[in-house]
């Protein structure tokens, strides 16, 4: 991949072959700035490049997210490449190094396209813009008679066209435009926009030619496989290597310290093995024979764990959202509905596992790795060989899945600190083995709701308990306990028009690493609170659809700020939609058809990431219990979107990933250990239980939100729904398992 | 020493018979398009053809190949495109494509002895390549697509 250099004025005039445009989208146009490729802000969320030319008009466009699966490589830079009139044919996309100049890099909680589709906007009209003048100059001509159309600029009343190669040299000369003078497309103008472009790594991924992170190779390169205790914060006692070291290609053993709490991002310590191939790296770390100082964890106990998490939740907690008089609801109830949830930890198990390559020499540290958040790997190799930031550079390369994981930059730093210790380039891979047990997991949970009925039949009260080890244990040792952000995903942020509501949270430790996965908390506060929504139904006699719409009532906008549940600006939540996109998921599935035996329909819906989606699965139940989907109907309202196939790609990846974790993913522990270790034992969804899914996609012009996560929360609990639809039997538990065990009959 | 084909090319071992193919490929040979997921034959990312068969090449040792013909995802479209390159562009297959390597290669080796797969018979044999990201949808319509078969 060509790398993008960042040249000033005089280097173009020397080189006369690269135009290079620095677009900076805050503060231009108050005053005049000389030299325009240099970085005008130091706003850290002001980008600085994104687009050069080289001579003959090829566009470079800068993707500084992470592509992870979701498309953005595509995405942002054809959002770009659209405003400014660019061929896409002619456009090329340079994966951006981690650099504060390019704004926040750090890929997660779908906020990519938000975050950023307004500012690619701006970049790529200013360029057009430029461009345009640069041909009005040429021609001697009004630039208002100037279009630029796909990569040309034409004179309105003559008919001359010029190509965008025969004006960069004349725009590079010219003052960057200030914001108010970009006149931007109007939406039925775009080119790609909207539209479904194929993404740009495609004949790459299909021929064997994409470079993900494990496979960079340079010249001289190590290979390490490190031992980490099974157990979190463990030492290493004393280890043997006498079998290790008669393997041959196994060159160095090298003992890296044990962290300790809080976890944050740091290299858990270990013994690594250096080789010069990563078969003999991987089977000489299983050689290794090693007598490990466990420590406090190793009293993490997934069955007892559980429990006591149940047991939390029967008594009262912390208060975070106490609307209206939760206690007199329930004391004046006519009937009371309770259950109680339960999910397990989670890994992500992305298909790459965790992989890093480091160079560092006594003055450079250059990083190769994929990485969600590539500039937060700065600081981290600053603290290990203490050089300057202006002495590491991190690429990017692309991620063999992610779904969080590789937001945290612990398998870097060990590559960091091996490279370092040993002079040479290192590349650390991680087996599956390696990446299920070390992870940081998803929280295991257990939540109680309870919900107070009149005699009408009408919800008067709402009352959900959670508690789960929190996310930000990660960071600090002292919380042990669920925080508003974590209980905002889904339980905090109830959508429902019920009188008096109560969320409470309950104490729970943290035993391992806890971190963010795909949807996050949305999973499992979304799977009681749909799940729930579904057992009132019952208990109310009404149908799951209508017993929905009635819960989430009558179109308004929510305001929880009160209740510490922040409002993203431009972005109200209005039930309104929600509701839409349940009625329209139910349409389309034909809620309410006839049904083969044994087959249900079941129904939930979730806002999350500032997305509308709903769901409608279709299970089949044999005789025996196994059970099968045979259709997934999801629809969603994200706001505008940018590519409509990646969207709706998304949506079907969220249904296998909602399946997956409802059917068959569950990490547990035992001393400490936690016992899955390969995809035999911590099992995902396979192509056999694909169902049929149909992707509603909502035409709509509110602002971009939310794509890669929000189809994953609504799936687990409209599958619970379906399976009670057509057995009677209600299932409170994840993972459900492929055979249905007994469940409770309602 | 084993001799064993690669792609087309001849190509000579001398190192520890136990070392798995997937690791000869990617590490001695730099032919990185075959990936690692597993290790232990269970998620079928590392996928080539011994013999035009599908294998996973992190099961099967260097010393069981002396005079062996290999085919990888680097290979496969040797003479163009494969039919199921073809559809897999057209169907728009991959998200973050780790696995695709390995999801093409299976899907070939069906094809080469079963040209007309059904329903049945593509998940019989595209179950052992786990696509986390959720592909398997498109990765059934792609592989009806290049069979020719109607949907």
């Amino acid at each position: 991949m060509k790398s993008i250099r960042q040249i000033s004025r005089r280097d173009f005039l020397k080189t006369g072959g690269v135009f290079v445009v620095g677009v900076s989208l805050y503060g231009c146009g108050k005053e005049k700035i000389p030299g325009i490729t240099q970085p005008r802000s130091t706003d850290p969320w002001a980008p600085d490049v994104y687009v050069s030319f080289e001579a003959d008009g090829t566009a470079h466009i800068i993707s500084h997210r992470s592509e992870m699966g979701q498309g953005i490589r595509t995405g942002l830079p054809a959002v770009l490449a659209d405003e400014m009139e660019a061929d896409w044919g002619r456009v090329k996309v340079v994966q951006a190094a981690g650099d504060a100049k390019y704004g926040n890099q750090n890929t997660d909680g779908s906020w990519s396209v938000r975050g950023f589709m307004q500012r690619m906007r701006e970049a790529g009209a200013t360029v057009r813009l430029m461009l345009e003048q640069a041909a009005a100059n040429q021609w001697g001509v009004d630039p208002v008679e100037c279009t630029a159309e796909f990569h040309t600029v034409v004179h309105q009343p003559s008919g001359r066209v010029l190509d965008f190669a025969d004006l960069v040299a004349g725009a590079a000369e010219l003052p960057v435009p200030g914001l108010e003078q970009l006149k931007f497309k109007t939406p039925d103008q775009f080119r790609y926009i909207g539209k479904g472009l194929p993404i740009v790594d495609l004949h790459d991924m299909t021929h064997g030619k994409a470079q993900y992170g494990a496979d960079i190779r340079l010249p001289g390169m190590k290979y390490a496989a490190i031992a980490r205790c099974p157990v979190l914060f463990g030492k290493v006692k004393s280890y043997d290597a006498e079998k290790t070291n008669a393997l041959g290609g196994v060159e160095q053993i090298i003992e890296i310290p044990a962290a300790e709490a809080p976890p944050m991002f740091k290299a858990v310590g270990g013994v690594a093995v250096i080789a010069s191939n990563s078969w003999a790296a991987l089977h000489g770390r299983d050689l290794l024979s090693i007598e490990w100082e466990e420590g406090a964890n190793s009293d993490y106990d997934s069955a007892a764990f559980r429990q006591a998490l149940l047991d939390t939740v029967q008594q009262p907690g912390t208060p975070i959202r106490d609307q209206g008089d939760i206690a007199a609801a329930i004391e004046s109830a006519q009937e009371l509905v309770e259950a109680e949830y339960y999910a397990p930890h989670l890994a992500h198990a992305p298909m790459e596992p965790p992989v890093a390559v480091a160079n560092v020499s006594a003055d450079f540290c250059e990083i190769w790795a994929p990485v969600q958040d590539p500039q937060s790997l700065i600081p981290m190799a600053e603290a290990v060989t203490g050089l300057k930031p202006e002495q590491i550079r991190i690429n990017v390369t692309l991620l063999g899945g992610a779904f969080g994981r590789k937001s945290k930059c612990d398998f870097v730093e060990e590559a960091v600190v091996l490279s370092k210790q040993t002079g040479a380039p290192v590349m650390v891979v991680w087996s599956r083995e390696d990446d299920i047990r070390h992870d940081y997991y998803h929280s295991v949970s257990a939540q109680k709701l309870s919900a107070s009925l009149d005699a009408q039949g009408a919800v008067t009260g709402w009352r959900h308990r959670v508690a789960y080890p929190s996310i930000m244990s990660t960071f600090d040792a002292s919380i042990s306990q669920p925080v508003s952000f974590e209980a905002g995903l889904g339980a905090l942020n109830l959508p429902y028009d019920v009188a008096n509501i109560r969320i409470e949270t309950g104490a729970a430790p943290s035993k391992v690493r806890i971190g963010w996965l795909r949807s996050v908390c949305n999973i499992f506060q979304s799977f009681a609170v749909n799940s729930f929504s579904d057992e009132i139904a019952f208990a109310r006699g009404k149908d799951s659809l209508e017993n929905l719409l009635e819960l989430i009532g009558p179109d308004r906008t929510l305001d929880l700020s009160e209740f510490g549940v922040e409002l993203t600006e431009n972005y109200p939540f209005e039930t309104g939609r929600l509701r839409q996109v349940t009625e329209l998921v139910a349409e389309k599935a034909g809620w309410g058809r006839e049904l083969p035996k044994g087959h249900g329909l079941g129904i939930a819906a979730q806002y999350s990431f500032l997305s509308y989606v709903a769901a409608v699965v279709e299970v089949a139940i044999e005789d025996d219990g196994r059970w099968t989907v045979p259709r997934v109907d999801i629809a969603i309202d994200c706001g505008q979107y940018v590519n409509s196939d990646r969207v709706k790609a998304q949506q079907e990846g969220s249904v296998i990933f909602g399946l997956s974790l409802a059917r068959d993913s569950e990490i547990t522990a035992a001393g400490g250990r936690i016992q899955q270790g390969n995809f035999n034992d911590y099992r995902v969804l396979r192509i056999e239980m694909t169902p049929q899914t149909h992707v509603h996609l909502v035409e709509s012009s509110a602002p971009p939100a939310g794509v890669g996560e929000p189809g994953v929360p609504p799936i687990a609990p409209a599958l619970a729904n379906a399976i009670f639809a057509a057995s009677g039997r209600r299932y409170r538990e994840l993972p459900l398992g492929g055979i249905l065990a007994p469940g409770d009959d309602a | 020493m084993i001799k064993l084909t690669i792609n087309g090319e001849a190509r000579e071992y001398t190192g520890d018979g136990n070392m798995p193919l997937l690791w000869y490929l990617r590490d001695l040979l730099t032919l990185t398009g075959t990936k690692y997921g597993c290790g232990k034959g269970l998620c079928g990312a590392c996928t080539v053809h011994l013999e035009g068969q599908a294998v996973r090449s992190c099961s099967v040792t260097m010393d069981r190949l002396d005079g062996a013909s290999i085919t990888t995802i680097e290979g496969l479209g040797a003479g163009g495109d494969h039919p199921l390159q073809i559809a897999w562009a057209r169907h728009k297959v991959p998200q973050c494509g780790y696995c695709q390597s390995g999801q093409i290669m299976q899907a070939a080796s069906m094809l080469a002895t079963n040209p007309n797969p059904d329903d049945r018979q593509i998940d019989d044999a595209m179950s052992g390549v786990i696509c986390r990201c959720g592909t398997y949808q498109r990765i059934r319509a792609a592989i009806k697509d290049a069979s020719g078969a109607t949907s």
